[in-house]
């Protein structure tokens, strides 16, 4: 096990912790769409909780926050730049001249 | 950047000897993650760039919600359960191990018949790939979703089968580390596609 | 990939097949593992396709000699230009880095292996598999003919390029008793697209695990060659490119396969979707088939400058800085799509600032050979003759980016010009000095210099020739991409002019076939340190044994094996020393040997090969190698196999599909439970 000596792993209590905040987090998701909220309002709230499960699987259950900074940098890199690179095809798609 | 002793004698993938001091493994597990995120962008943005295009077609109205909730809900705890199997495995504790491989691989298989179930139910009311650009995205989006699940159930089944055989032991934790690397990512996509291709889509087109 | 444990003492027994344990013969290249041996696969291979792409070439230039050629239908012509951007740029440009990827990387960085050699060899299998396939469209009902590029509607379009019917295919013909859907060129197009691309990212991911992790002790990420350099960037571009060009190619599958309406505009899809996702891939293409090319140049000027790299960490920030502004120019290649002025003029900007980093590197090898004492060998004209044409591709790349110019200029053959100055004068011109400077590393011996330096200059001309008059071409207004052209438009003897060029530049790449041949077996002998160069690759002998280095080296410079032959005494002032004579070096130098004789080709012991007898006093290790394997090949043609599913239907394709997915899992399983080094080969290297 290479990554015993310098890298902390969270234990079974705290996994089962971000579990429960997961739960909740979905059922909060779902709770807002049946209160059909107007989409300005919903759709925010939506992505905003949808980053908070992403951000806790990932530095969480996927250990990003205990590893090596260099796998924060590649899936951060990938995902950023996916991000932009798709954000500015989108917008030539929505504000473009044609 | 330091570097460790690199010993001479072996190519093998443990983090004593590398560069960096890292597994060779996690390291290219990682590589491919963020090689991941731009294959699924590509194919979340086609969906949202597609999501007005539906060529007099039926839309996000054939969405069930509560369906999709739950099954979300089942793959979200099976990253539960596959941290507990990796809690386990580091521990030694084999049969703890097992307990939770089994239990994350039939989440996943839940899920994946819970997939293929709305699959049926939406080409049973007329929605399929040549219906419409909206349907095309939505099919190839989480169809792939669908095979990367998939690919993890088959792997889980063989971590599993390797730990009866004695084959994978609690040296070996670091391969159940990087099989949920791998399913954690699945399992992140979908939170992703939970909101962006059910759940907001959903709202526009007026609930289900 | 995920694989479960291997533990080395894991029965062997549960493998189907007896393990492939052969390292000589000609079997045994079929199972190697071995990065060096792979390497040379791959340019064989890669080489092969050149020649190929390069009659597709000659064929195109005849067809275009004269005005209405009738060489080629106009439907031959569609298959053969797309051909031939097809194999330049996935089975030759793209796999001839691979090669000096694959036999170097490791030996630059004194490594043994790859991080992963049986997923090495997968590369290499995977790479072959696609060319395969896509080639035996011929037989299938012919090949691809939408262009390289693949635009829809075009690649939508059925067989027959006259019957425009966008849509499905729908008529069928019988091919070997197995009906196939017409219009299937470009699903050959998005499947062999798609399995080179699964070769690449496993290559990507390979090389990048084996330069963070697996270099020598020593050896920092700033005392890599900038070859290396080259390797990570370009690695890591095919990491974030290849999904985005896979997705397209999916896309396009199941629009011309299966119905869907991703790019058909008939159906509410959008063209400029496929445009924008070929580029965004397309453009860090460019830079995956340039940047090696860079690499390579700047290992061999600073050899016969008898200098220093000039301005290194310059070098490598502007590689780096073109990797990441190489993400944000693609919409340069669509400025006549109508993305409007605000995105017009953000392309075009940042298309002229990603020149800075060029030119940086551009004046860095010029400062290289400034006042240098300069040996003008076959691979150092190859360099120089890059930096010239590449410069000439850049110049005429800048005026691209000027959006009004550029609307004048796009879809001629001005276009044609400046890209091909960039990837044969830029490309093929550096991969040509790597093997001219590599090739008694690989085998032994050094290349003919008299038939080298013809090859040089025949090439030289030939190019000028053939790729000049494309600029003026396109600036008279000659569109690329057609069949054929009428008399009278005043192109008649520029394009005669190309059409000569194109067989001078054949009888240069003869000319450099039949010195890789004959070199072979009549070389001069290289010894390992044939060019007094300054890398570590050239330690050990010529060609390395299959475990490279007894002993690995400790890499205390840049230029390790030049400061092990000059420690420098004083500022300026290099004193050549016999090896080991200066008290200074410790660790892995054994004293009491010969130092090389300077600068020639006739030295034949480099002081610190392994095959020193002072290494015996020393520690030596038993190394363990990985074992062969069969396992890489069959997973690898898996993947065409299940390709065939789309193209036959049913009930053929279920078989095909079957039988790949079968092949492809089985293989996989084989490989994950099969021990990386076989326990009865341990013994084998002492």
């Amino acid at each position: 096990m290479a990554e015993s000596e310098h890298s902390y792993h969270p234990g079974r209590r705290e996994y089962i912790q971000i579990g429960v905040i997961l739960t909740v987090l979905t059922a909060i998701e779902v709770g807002l769409f049946y209160a059909d909220p107007p989409p300005a309002v919903a759709i925010p709230v939506l992505l905003a909780l949808t980053a908070l499960k992403f951000i806790l699987v990932v530095f969480w259950f996927m250990h990003l926050r205990f590893d090596t900074p260099l796998f924060r940098r590649l899936f951060f890199t990938g995902g950023i730049l996916a991000t932009i690179i798709y954000g500015i095809v989108a917008a030539t798609f929505y504000f473009g001249g044609a | 950047m330091t570097v460790d002793v690199h010993s001479p004698e072996s190519t093998a993938d443990h983090g004593h000897h590398t560069s960096l001091g890292i597994s060779n493994t996690k390291l290219a597990m990682w590589c491919f993650i963020g090689s991941e995120c731009l294959f699924f962008g590509a194919l979340i943005s086609a969906y949202l760039i597609y999501i007005n295009e539906r060529a007099d077609g039926p839309g996000a109205e054939l969405f069930d919600i509560e369906f999709t909730s739950a099954s979300t809900f089942i793959l979200l705890m099976s990253s539960l359960s596959m941290v507990l199997a990796l809690a386990g495995i580091q521990a030694g504790d084999m049969r703890r191990f097992r307990i939770w491989i089994v239990a994350t691989g039939l989440m996943g298989s839940v899920f994946l018949a819970g997939q293929i179930y709305e699959f049926t139910v939406f080409l049973s009311e007329g929605a399929n790939v040549t219906v419409s650009p909206f349907w095309s995205a939505f099919f190839l989006l989480t169809g792939f979703h669908g095979v990367h699940v998939a690919f993890g159930i088959l792997m889980l089944i063989a971590a599993w089968a390797s730990s009866l055989t004695g084959r994978l032991r609690m040296e070996n934790a670091e391969t159940i580390e990087n099989l949920g690397l791998y399913w954690h990512f699945v399992d992140v996509v979908w939170i992703l596609l939970f909101t962006l291709v059910y759940l907001i889509p959903a709202l526009g087109g007026g609930g289900s | 990939m995920t694989t479960l444990a291997e533990r080395p003492s894991a029965s062997r027994s549960r493998s189907p097949f007896r393990r492939p344990l052969a390292e000589t013969g000609l079997g045994s290249w079929f199972t190697t593992v071995d990065h060096k041996r792979i390497g040379i696969l791959y340019f064989v291979s890669a080489m092969v396709f050149f020649v190929i792409g390069g009659v597709e070439a000659l064929l195109i230039r005849l067809q275009l000699a004269t005005p209405d050629g009738q060489v080629l239908t106009i439907d031959q012509y569609n298959q053969i230009f797309t051909m031939h951007g097809l194999t330049m740029v996935f089975f030759a440009v793209m796999p001839l880095g691979s090669a000096f990827f694959n036999y170097l990387l490791p030996l630059m960085i004194g490594a043994r292996d790859v991080a992963f050699p049986r997923l090495n060899a997968f590369s290499y299998w995977v790479f072959l598999a696609a060319g395969l396939f896509i080639y035996s469209s011929v037989l299938l009902g012919g090949m691809p003919d939408g262009g390289w590029f693949g635009y829809a509607p075009l690649s939508l379009v059925g067989g027959d390029p006259l019957g425009y019917t966008i849509g499905d295919a729908t008529t069928t013909q019988t091919i070997a008793g197995n009906t196939v859907a017409e219009g299937q060129r470009m699903v050959f197009y998005s499947l062999g697209l798609q399995i080179a691309g699964i070769a690449s990212l496993a290559s990507a991911v390979n090389f990048i695990v084996t330069i963070l992790n697996m270099r020598a002790p020593g050896m920092t990420l700033m005392r890599m060659p900038v070859f290396v350099w080259m390797i990570l960037i370009v690695s890591f571009l095919m990491l974030f490119a290849m999904p985005v060009i896979g997705v397209a190619l999916w896309e396009l599958m199941m629009d011309t396969s299966f119905g869907a309406n991703f790019f058909d505009p008939a159906q509410g899809g959008d063209p400029v979707l496929w445009q924008h996702m070929f580029w965004l891939f397309g453009h860090p293409e460019v830079y995956i088939l340039i940047l090696p090319a860079f690499g390579i140049v700047s290992e061999i000027l600073p050899v016969f400058s008898r200098k220093p790299l000039f301005g290194y960490t310059a070098i490598v920030f502007s590689g780096i800085a073109i990797g990441f502004i190489g993400w944000g120019v693609w919409a340069h290649h669509m400025f006549a799509v109508g993305l409007g002025p605000v995105a017009n003029s953000a392309f075009g900007l940042s298309t002229m600032f990603i020149a800075v980093p060029t030119g940086i590197k551009i004046f860095n090898w010029i400062g290289t050979m400034w006042d240098g004492r300069l040996r003008l060998t076959t691979p150092m004209l190859f360099s120089i003759g890059l930096v010239a044409m590449f410069t000439i591709g850049g110049l005429s790349g800048v005026t691209h980016a000027v959006v009004p110019h550029n609307w004048q200029q796009t879809d001629t053959y001005y276009v044609v010009a400046h890209f091909h100055y960039v990837l044969f004068g830029g490309a093929i011109f550096g991969l040509m000095a790597g093997a001219y400077y590599w090739y008694p590393k690989a085998t032994g011996r050094l290349m003919n210099e008299r038939l080298g330096k013809a090859h040089f200059w025949i090439q030289l001309v030939g190019f000028n020739l053939t790729f000049a008059p494309h600029h003026i071409l396109g600036l008279n207004g000659m569109p690329r991409r057609v069949a054929t052209y009428e008399d009278g438009y005043g192109w008649n003897f520029w394009n005669l002019v190309s059409t000569v060029g194109a067989f001078v530049i054949a009888l240069g790449v003869l000319v450099f076939i039949i010195n890789l041949v004959i070199s072979y077996k009549r070389g001069a002998e290289a010894g390992p340190d044939p060019w007094d160069a300054r890398t570590v690759e050239w330690l050990t002998t010529s060609p390395p044994p299959p475990h490279n280095w007894d002993q690995v080296p400790n890499i205390r410079a840049r230029d390790e094996l030049w400061q092990r032959k000059y420690p420098t005494q004083g500022q300026r002032e290099q004193v050549r020393v016999p090896a080991g004579g200066s008290g200074e070096l410790e660790g892995d130098v054994a004293p009491g040997t010969t130092a090389p004789t300077e600068g020639t080709t006739g030295a034949t012991q480099s002081p610190y090969t392994i095959s020193d007898p002072g290494y015996d006093k020393g520690v030596r290790h038993d190394v363990h190698m990985p074992s062969p394997s069969y396992y890489p090949l069959i997973a690898a043609f898996g993947l065409p196999i299940a390709a065939y599913g789309v193209i036959f239907d049913q009930p053929a394709g279920f078989v095909f599909y079957a039988v790949g997915a079968l092949l492809v899992l089985g293989g996989l399983f084989g490989w994950v439970l099969e021990p990386p080094t076989d326990p009865s080969a341990e013994v084998a290297h002492q």
